[in-house]
Formats: structure tokens, C-alpha cells, sequence
């Protein structure tokens, strides 16, 4: 008998509630608009925050609204917009692919080391105090920028230098958040003419520090033949990189070659690996 | 005897006696001084010097960059070679101006230390001239003191203590001040107390100092002021501003605000000296007493340095550093740490071609065994940094919103009140580097917060 009472309760308890859930279910019913459904299968789900809302599904509501453009998925790049556009039905837009670019070179080979940091291994840390290298305005080579990338686009090279990879990087610019020295910068894939240094020392001050180091002597400002293209800002190169031609004249003749066209790596992961799997076992 | 303290806090060891007999000696004029325009807090001083000028000691050479700030002066007669960024001890880089000496120095003259220095003041010229001397609190944040002594019209500060607990391990430089130049002393707490019309003068001396308390005792009575010593327990960090308050008067500072909420001044033993001789010899600051000790050096001293020394000629001024050789635990690499300050709070260097500025109270170099590399392991959660945070709060946590850059988390747990003292780090059975991650969250705060 009480085993009878026991299942007719649950039972008629659980057929109350089923029944409350249906009923809500069909008056209670919020109408979502079918096409963000539709955004979210296009989108990349990356979650990469680099189009500026927390996550893609606040970003197809944004859409289907119209509040955000639609090449703002850095993420996605040009064929997510054309996508979106023709899911959409609206025109498309071109997306410019941001690349993050390292503007170090003085690794372990072209930089001093002359003290020994011994505190947290991550360069927030060491930056407080200024790092193991005699230039205090180079990458530490913690790898707080290789932490801070969600898809594996960059590693450490056997120079101490992070590497960015070319068919990896979205453009979301988490490194260059993580980087305590700014010495990441993102940048559109049509740039090609970088300053692979950020020492704001005098020429023979970061001469002796680095092998690399922008030294301040203006040849490239000078070669420059557009006005304001490169500027010298407390000795060292900047570029305007709305006005500063995209070729080789501003180049050629920098001394210690910090200034470069066109020497961005493109280094594919796969390849970069294997060559550190090769040097690892020693073949 | 109960003394009076603080709550939590820790016992290091304090090292005190490689230099607590040493006598304060006159350091050998530098051939060159690097002064950097950033050398007390708030905004910089603005370069009034350009390269090639002449300067003569006790020049003004930056001019005070805004309410916040204060001047600095020439340290030595000599050419300005330069003015660029330079590396700074406090971290970073500072805009700094470098002069090559002429190898001459100012003689300032002697006055017999009396109270009569005081009378050709009245209160405000005793405000301006101590902003005019580039005078700045010596303990080593280096609070401009022109800025303490105003306080906006609505408080009333009725206390003045002189916070000679110097709690950091190695240093001497306040205990020595206070046993030669007693008198200095007195007369300069009484400027302050005279400046901002307060009634009462606290010193507050730890008990490893019994000789400081006499003779300040004896030079107020010789002065006849009256001042009330508080003899306080040995304990770290006992001269931070927040505990001293609390073990001297009872009182509470609110979290992030200054102590002139509860009408208190606190100065430093080295801030009233320089005020001493801002006011009878017109000397603005531009030398000071750091003590140099720690294992790594051969021969520890209380120096009078010039503001601008760089710490490389300071460490051959003290016989260099001791070779690894001489030390017995020879398992240990022979490598030195050097320090701007003690070991609990002094910041580490990277170059030793920093220069000595004004809130420099001591070079401390460490090497052997007091430097051992730790690996830190996973938090197991003790406790330990609770029960000894002087300021109650919970650094495991903090260190961790810092290292993972939380920083709204940052912000409600009240990371900002942390004071830096290191009491977490130095009890952490995991040897976690809590403070370093606390001063990461912190820095992340000011940029974004």
C-alpha cells in the first residue's frame, strides 16, 4: 500500500509540473530572430574578444541588430564577412587581416645579458625591475605574449624571441595587451616597412647595448620621400604608416638594419616545429 | 614590560650590528653625479639646466612640476654634461641630468645647533623654505614634505611623530642620525611642529635602539622641548606610517587615505635633519646618509652620500664586493644581489650605474646563502600571510587576482591599501613571490583602473 501512495505522488507531482513546463513553454516563448542563429554558425566562435564585444554570440546579436559592422570579426577575416553579408543579405565589406608584428630583434645573440632575474618568470614581473638585458626597452623573454595567445600562433624561438605564425594569427591583439614593453603592435597584412626597435637610448648608448638597435642617425626619415612619412621621436624611428611608402627606399641604408621592408617571416607552425623538434634532438 | 605595537607583522633578523657602531663618515666628492628629475612622488621636476651650463652646488636644476612635486638641486660644482633618461633605482627610466665635477665643493658653514635658527621664521616661511630645499620624506616613498605640511584648511593636525623605528633589516642610517645628531633632530621635528601649529611631538623608537633614546632624551632637555619618546616592540614593519600611528597613538588611518585624516604627521630622522639644515645653513637636500651593508660587501658603512652618486663608486667606496671565495657556503653561485633599500622592501637592481636619489636609505648587497634560488610551489592554502599582514588583508588572494590581472577583483579585495612591507613573501611556506605579484596587480590598476 505505502509503496502505492509513493509512486502515485511522484508520479502525479511529476505529471503537475510537466504539464506547468508545457503550458510556459508555449505562452512564455521568447522570439529570437532566426538569423543570429544563422551568424553563429558562420562566426568562428573563437571567443576572442579582438572585435571588441565579450564573445561571438553578443556579437551576432550586435549584427542581426546592426550595431556592429560586418567586418568587425577580426577573427574571421574577409571570408566571414562575405559570408555574413550573403546570409544577411546586405553588402559585404572588406575586412582588413591584422597581423601581430614583434618590433624586437635583439634576441639573446644581439642583446647583453648582465644581470640575472631570478623573481617570477613572466614579464609583468620582470619588468618592475628591468629583466636580465642590458636594453631596457627589449623583449624580456618571459613569454607572457606565447601565454596569452588562445591559438597557439606563437612560441619562443631558440633566440629568446617570440614568433608569430602566419596561418595562426587572427589579429586579436591579446599579445600586444600581455606585452608590459608594447613591443607587439598590430598591424594590417598590406604593411611591409617595420622599426624592429623600440630603444628611445642615443646612438651610441643603444649602439652598445644591442647590434640591432635603432640608433637614431635619420637616414630613413631622410629617404623618405613622402613628408612626415617616418619621424624621429626621442632618437628613434617611427613610422606613419598612413603615409609611409611601402617599399624598400626608407631601407637600404640603415646601419645596424632595424629598419626593414618586407622581412616579416611568415613562419608556418608545422614548419617552425619540426625544425625545433630537429634542433631539440639534436639531428 | 608591555610595549606598545601593532597587530601581526614579523620578527626577521635584522642584521643591525655589521653597521649600527659604524659613525656616519663623509663620502669622497663623485667626479660625476647622475640626478634623475623623478625623485619623490607626484609629478617630476621640469629640467631648468640645459648641457653645457655651469652649475654650482646647491643650484636649483629642476624646478617643482606641479602641486605634487618638489625641486632638485645640483649636487656638486661642476658642468652639466648631459641631460637624457637614465636608468632609475626605484625601476624604469627617469629624465636626469648628469654633471661632471669641477672637484671643488660649497662650504656651508657651521652653526651650533640652537632653537634661535627657528625664530627668524614664521610658520609659513618655514613651509617655503623647506619646499624651496627639495626636502622629501627619506624613509624611502619620498612624499614631498612642503606638500605634508599643507594640509587643506579643514584639518587640523595636532600630533607630530618622528618615526625612528628604521624596522627594515641592515639599515642604520636613522638609528646613527639619531645617536651623533641628536640635537639636528629635535630642532628640525620642532620646525615641522612650529610649520603646522601642532601641540604635541611623538618618537617612536623601537627597543633594539636604547642609545638613540637617551640621547634624543638629552638633547630635548638641553633644548628644553618637550617631546614624549614611545618606546616600541622590535618588530617589522614597525615604521611604516599606518602601524607606527596605530602602536604610538592608538589610531586608525582609513584605507587609502593619508594619516592627516586623523590630525597626525609622521617624518622620517633623515627628513628632519635635512630640515634642520635647509633652515640654518640655507643647504637644500642634496646629500644624505645611506647605509651600505649586507654580506656581499667588504667593509659596511653609514655614509654621507651626494644626491646623484652612482652606486658603483659607492660599492668601491666600501672596499667592493666580498669575492665568493670568502664565504663559507661555497655551493651557492657567487652571484650578488644588489638593493635599493633593505631586503624586505628595497627594490632590486639590474645596473649598478643608478644613482643615489633622495628616498635611497640604504644599498644592501646580498649574495651566498642569503640569495639562494627558490622555486615556488602551489598555495596550500595555511594562511600564513593573513596572520601577518600588517594591513588585514588576504595576499594569497591579491597575488593571484594580480598574476592573473583581475582587475575588478583587484580593486574590491582593496589591493591598493597593500603597503608593499613583504611580511607575505617572507612567511610563505611555498615560497611564493606574493608581493611581486600584489605590485603587478598594482601597476595594472593605475593604467586601467
Amino acid at each position: 500500500m505505502i509503496l502505492i501512495i509513493a509512486v502515485l505522488t511522484m508520479g502525479g507531482l511529476g505529471l503537475f509540473f510537466a504539464i506547468g513546463l508545457a503550458i510556459a513553454s508555449k505562452k512564455l516563448k521568447v522570439k529570437e530572430d532566426p538569423r543570429v542563429k544563422k551568424v553563429m554558425e558562420i562566426l568562428p566562435m573563437t571567443n576572442c574578444g579582438a572585435c571588441g564585444v565579450p564573445g561571438c554570440s553578443t556579437f551576432a546579436v550586435g549584427l542581426v541588430k546592426g550595431d556592429i559592422a560586418i567586418n568587425a570579426c577580426v577573427a574571421g577575416g574577409q571570408e566571414v564577412a562575405d559570408l555574413l553579408a550573403k546570409a544577411l543579405g546586405i553588402d559585404s565589406a572588406t575586412s582588413v587581416r591584422m597581423l601581430a608584428v614583434v618590433l624586437c630583434r635583439g634576441g639573446d645573440k644581439e642583446t647583453r645579458k648582465f644581470a640575472t632575474y631570478r623573481g617570477d618568470k613572466t614579464c609583468a614581473s620582470a619588468d618592475l625591475t628591468g629583466g636580465e638585458k642590458s636594453c631596457s626597452y627589449s623583449c624580456l623573454g618571459l613569454s607572457d605574449c606565447v601565454v596569452s595567445c588562445e591559438f597557439g600562433a606563437m612560441e619562443m624561438n631558440d633566440n629568446g624571441l617570440p614568433v608569430v605564425f602566419y596561418d595562426k594569427c587572427i589579429g586579436c591583439g591579446a599579445c600586444a595587451k600581455a606585452c608590459p614593453r608594447d613591443i607587439i603592435e598590430m598591424h594590417s597584412e598590406s604593411m611591409k616597412v617595420f622599426v624592429y626597435c623600440k630603444n628611445k637610448d642615443k646612438g651610441p648608448i643603444a649602439k652598445k647595448h644591442c647590434d640591432v638597435a635603432c640608433i637614431g642617425c635619420g637616414l630613413c626619415v631622410k629617404d623618405c620621400n613622402v613628408e612626415g612619412g617616418i619621424v624621429m621621436k626621442n632618437n628613434l624611428a617611427v613610422i606613419n604608416y598612413e603615409s609611409c611608402p611601402q617599399d624598400d627606399s626608407t631601407t637600404k641604408r640603415c646601419p645596424t638594419k632595424c629598419i626593414l621592408f618586407d622581412e616579416e617571416p611568415k613562419q608556418i607552425k608545422e614548419v617552425f616545429s619540426s625544425k625545433a623538434m630537429k634542433v631539440a634532438s639534436g639531428s | 614590560m608591555n610595549l606598545k605595537t601593532f597587530e601581526r607583522g614579523i620578527h626577521p633578523s635584522y642584521h643591525k650590528g655589521l653597521t649600527s657602531e659604524n659613525r656616519i663618515e663623509k663620502a669622497e666628492l663623485p667626479k660625476q653625479v647622475i640626478i634623475p628629475l623623478r625623485q619623490h612622488l607626484g609629478a617630476p621636476s621640469d629640467v631648468i639646466v640645459k648641457k653645457g651650463d655651469l652649475v654650482q652646488e646647491g643650484q636649483m636644476i629642476g624646478e617643482a612640476g606641479g602641486y605634487v612635486s618638489a625641486p632638485v638641486h645640483a649636487s656638486i660644482n661642476g658642468k652639466v654634461k648631459d641631460v637624457v633618461l637614465h636608468t632609475h633605482p626605484g625601476g624604469g627610466k627617469s629624465l636626469a641630468v648628469i654633471i661632471d665635477g669641477d672637484g671643488t665643493e660649497k662650504d656651508w658653514g657651521l652653526v651650533t645647533p640652537s632653537l634661535s635658527i627657528l625664530d627668524k621664521f614664521t610658520g609659513e616661511e618655514l613651509k617655503g623654505a623647506i619646499g624651496e630645499a627639495g626636502i622629501v620624506g627619506m624613509g624611502g616613498a619620498a612624499f614631498p614634505t612642503y606638500v605634508k605640511l599643507s594640509p587643506p584648511k579643514e584639518r587640523k593636525i595636532d600630533t607630530v611623530i618622528l618615526n625612528g623605528c628604521e624596522c627594515e633589516p641592515y639599515l642604520t642610517a636613522d638609528h646613527r642620525l639619531m645617536v651623533e645628531q641628536a640635537s639636528k633632530v629635535i630642532i628640525g621635528l620642532e620646525a615641522i611642529k612650529r610649520s603646522i601649529g601642532a601641540s604635541k611631538i611623538f618618537i617612536g623608537i623601537e627597543d633594539n635602539k636604547k642609545d638613540a633614546v637617551s640621547t634624543l632624551n638629552q638633547a630635548a632637555k638641553s633644548l628644553s622641548i618637550e617631546v614624549e619618546i614611545v618606546i616600541l616592540e622590535t618588530k617589522y614593519p614597525q615604521g611604516a606610517e599606518k602601524m607606527l600611528i596605530k602602536a604610538v597613538t592608538g589610531q586608525v588611518v582609513p584605507v587609502g587615505k593619508l594619516p592627516l585624516e586623523v590630525g597626525v604627521l609622521v617624518n622620517n630622522v633623515g627628513t628632519t635633519v635635512a630640515i634642520y639644515d635647509a633652515l640654518a645653513l640655507g643647504k637644500p637636500l642634496i646629500e644624505r646618509v645611506v647605509t651600505i651593508s649586507g654580506n656581499g660587501i667588504k667593509t659596511p658603512r653609514n655614509l654621507l652620500l651626494r644626491v646623484g652618486t652612482s652606486f658603483a663608486e659607492v660599492i668601491e667606496q666600501c672596499g667592493g664586493v666580498i669575492s665568493p671565495e670568502a664565504l663559507s657556503d661555497t655551493d651557492t653561485p657567487p652571484e650578488l644581489e644588489i638593493l635599493n633599500g633593505g631586503p624586505m622592501m628595497g627594490v632590486a637592481q639590474s645596473t649598478i650605474q643608478v644613482p643615489v636619489i633622495k628616498g635611497t636609505s640604504g644599498i644592501t648587497l646580498l649574495t651566498g646563502k642569503e640569495i639562494k634560488p627558490k622555486k615556488y610551489s602551489p598555495c596550500i592554502k595555511c594562511s600564513s600571510c593573513v596572520t601577518v599582514c600588517p594591513m588585514g588583508l588576504i595576499p594569497l588572494k591579491i597575488a593571484d587576482m594580480g598574476r592573473l590581472g583581475m582587475i575588478d577583483d583587484l580593486k574590491s579585495w582593496d589591493a591598493m591599501a597593500c603597503i608593499e612591507c613583504g611580511c607575505c613573501s617572507f612567511v610563505c611556506p611555498s615560497k611564493r613571490p606574493l608581493v611581486q605579484w600584489i605590485r603587478v596587480g598594482k601597476v595594472k590598476l593605475r593604467e586601467l583602473g
